[in-house]
């Protein structure tokens, strides 16, 4: 596999705080890759950094050997945790108007995903549900046709039967021979048999980086369980 | 192709260890008959929700086991060695007896407490 993203003593400072602590990584082609941690273990800064989104304060960082920024962001779709949707628009609106400011963009595949979603097109946005507007981010990230997907919490706060339909779309649209995802979430149960590798972040340091099914082997406990050991 | 999936699986152990019991279980069971087609990865990977890397590794492992084999180009099928599925057989069954066994040693019976109970319910005629 070669390393599509590396990351070599990354540390995030604001201000005093260190939202990201030395941290070295690398994700391979093709890989689905679990970024797990609590609120505040700096999951989001993480993703942010590799999206061009905030700047490193030390460390080196590439994407497709390249220094995050605008070049990147035409390879990688990268969806906010935020609850970003403009109101006041459509669904169709909304669609037209994000397509307009990404490469790649495909309508048949947002065709394909809204109607997965159970989306209607001429929904105001103000009108859908909390896991309706989460369907709505997740099916605006895969109709980008790009070689990295970021995902930023795409499960948290909303509903089981919209978590469950994300989750089927995470597997349909992966094709391990050229996309690559990076998944950060706290609902370490729901994804985890998503995943190649899991990281695990805690107060912005690294602390465990290793293959999801050697995980289990070695400690005799699924992903969710060695999460809540270390975290609970 | 009947392959009957069971709700969740026990993600404390090696989820790729899983499927290929499942896939051996069906086999036993008849319901993957030899000469069967499996499904492909991305259906398979998609029906039970796991990344297919991970259903790939289990089929690798039973093609090198032999319960398997590649027809190129085609797809991934059930041995049609007839002694191979044989073999499947008793080695499940046998596991089966043995799984059972432990629970029962666990339970403090000696292995003649367990034949006299057998005993017991072949004579009420249970099967």
């Amino acid at each position: 596999m070669k390393g599509l993203i590396e990351i070599d003593g990354l540390t995030k400072r604001y201000g005093r705080t260190i939202a990201l602590g030395n941290i070295s990584m690398e994700v391979g082609e093709g890989e689905i890759v679990g970024i797990l941690g609590p609120n505040g273990s700096g999951k989001s800064t993480l993703l942010k950094v590799i999206a061009g989104l905030v700047r490193p304060s030390s460390g080196r960082v590439t994407v497709f050997g390249m220094k995050p920024g605008h070049g990147v962001r035409k390879l990688l779709a990268y969806m906010s945790e935020n609850d970003y949707l403009y109101r006041w628009m459509t669904v169709k609106e909304l669609v037209e108007w994000t397509s307009k400011f990404h490469d790649n963009w495909s309508m048949d595949k947002t065709q394909a995903l809204l109607e997965f979603f159970d989306i209607d097109w001429g929904l105001k946005v103000a009108n859908l549900s909390r896991g309706m507007r989460g369907r709505l981010k997740v099916a605006l990230a895969f109709s980008r046709e790009v070689p990295l997907y970021l995902l930023d919490e795409p499960l948290s706060g909303i509903d089981a039967a919209s978590r469950s339909k994300i989750l089927d779309i995470l597997i349909r649209e992966y094709r391990p021979e050229n996309s690559t995802i990076l998944l950060s979430t706290h609902l370490v149960m729901e994804a985890e048999s998503l995943f190649d590798r899991a990281i695990f972040l805690k107060n912005g340091e690294k602390i465990i980086d290793e293959a999801a099914e050697n995980l289990r082997d070695r400690y005799g406990a699924s992903i969710n369980n060695i999460f809540i050991q270390i975290y609970g | 192709m009947t392959l009957i999936l069971h709700d969740r699986f026990d993600e404390n152990r090696p989820i790729y260890l899983q499927i290929m019991e499942m896939i051996k279980k069906a086999i036993v069971r008849g319901e993957l008959k030899p000469g069967d087609r499996l499904p492909s990865v991305r259906e398979l990977a998609v029906m039970l929700r796991v990344n297919p890397n991970t259903v790939q590794r289990a089929y690798q492992e039973l093609e090198r086991e032999g319960v398997t084999f590649t027809r190129r180009g085609q797809g991934k099928f059930v041995t049609e060695d007839v002694e191979a599925i044989d073999a499947l057989k008793k080695a499940f069954r046998r596991e089966l007896v043995e799984h059972f066994l432990k629970e029962a040693s666990e339970t403090g019976m000696s292995i003649d407490d367990v034949i006299k109970i057998l005993e017991e319910l072949k004579d009420e005629g249970i099967n």
